[in-house]
């Protein structure tokens, strides 16, 4: 994204592209259904593998070779990278709370998002519940930041 | 008298079957297509997208808290609208076209919400979800990524397993 706030013409139709061919994968894999995932939690069916691992795979190679033999993104001029966060215990912390509500609920934010697309409404109290997490977790780092200043930030 | 081949073929099959009950074509083409999403959308900005920073993003317009409320967010909270939105949208195509359609889930209300909450806390803790980490982080070969998909995967079916054990269903 260039400085000055102007945008590629193309940035949000290709962004828009992109989700919706996302969320109709979600939806075409199975993903979008709590009842699926769940399935998969419980070792029942093991076909979830091969989503993440066919998502993986595919953007893997596009990212491997756009960084190898591309320069800069054509419509925001930005060079190809790899998606890299820092490691600390919150990566450990949170992929565990993450994983207790994935395992309660069957629910991830994208399949949610995907899920709701289908008709399935009852999903809105996962999202609206996402919310909720988000901004408490949001609320209590804020708390914690102005009430100890020794707290560093995690990302 | 079956031969060797035989008995092999059919222990290969029962564990296929028993393993994917539902066959894994629906899960490889689906995959492949949320893949094809991501490339897209990276090969044409270089963005590795995922789709929990939504929820900091999005409360950007309604809350204060400076948290909220970084250049980060502000820059691209428009964008990920568009992008959680379009990601509705292709769902609705899906279950127009090829899904039934207008089916809902019987998973308890409650395990929807408190699943939610701590799915909200815990991707915000950890620096993203299953498709930041579980697809753009895996793709780019982090090891942070790796470390957290390894603990969302061993945790949730821990969870899943016990809420089974329990008698939870659905």
């Amino acid at each position: 994204m260039s400085a000055n706030g102007t945008r590629h013409p193309l940035f949000v139709p290709l962004i828009a592209v992109g989700g919706s061919l996302f969320g109709f994968g979600l939806a075409y894999s199975g993903m979008a259904r709590p009842e699926i995932v769940l399935d998969f939690l419980q070792l029942e069916d093991l076909g979830l593998l091969f989503v993440m691992g066919g998502a993986a795979a595919v953007t893997g190679t596009v990212i491997t070779l756009a960084t190898r033999h591309l320069d800069r993104a054509p419509l925001t001029g930005d060079p190809y990278g790899k998606r890299e966060r820092s490691f600390d215990r919150s990566v450990l912390l949170g992929g565990a709370v993450f994983g207790v509500g994935w395992g309660i609920s069957g629910l991830c934010p994208g399949s949610a998002y995907a899920s709701l697309g289908i008709g399935n409404y009852p999903i809105l109290l996962g999202i609206a519940g996402m919310f909720l997490g988000a901004y408490a977790q949001g609320y209590w780092r804020a708390y914690r930041q102005e009430t100890d200043r020794t707290v560093t930030p995690s990302d | 008298m079956i031969g060797q081949f035989d008995v092999l073929t059919v222990i290969g099959q029962a564990s296929l079957a028993g393993l994917f009950p539902r066959g894994i074509g629906q899960y490889a083409i689906g995959g492949v297509l949320i893949g094809l999403g991501v490339s897209i959308i990276y090969l044409g900005t270089a963005i590795t997208p995922g789709a929990s920073t939504f929820f900091e993003s999005t409360l950007s317009y309604v809350s204060k808290i400076p948290r909220f409320n970084r250049a980060k967010y502000l820059a691209t909270r428009d964008w990920r609208l568009v992008f959680t939105l379009s990601m509705v949208a292709g769902a609705a195509v899906y279950a127009l076209l090829l899904g039934e359609g207008g089916w809902t889930t019987d998973v308890q209300p409650w395990r929807l919400l408190g699943g939610g909450v701590l799915v909200g806390v815990g991707t915000r803790i950890g620096k993203g979800c299953t498709s930041g980490h579980g697809i753009s982080g895996l793709a780019s070969l982090s090891r942070t990524s790796f470390a957290n998909v390894a603990t969302f995967m061993a945790v949730a079916i821990g969870t899943a397993l016990s809420m089974q054990a329990l008698g939870v269903t659905p």
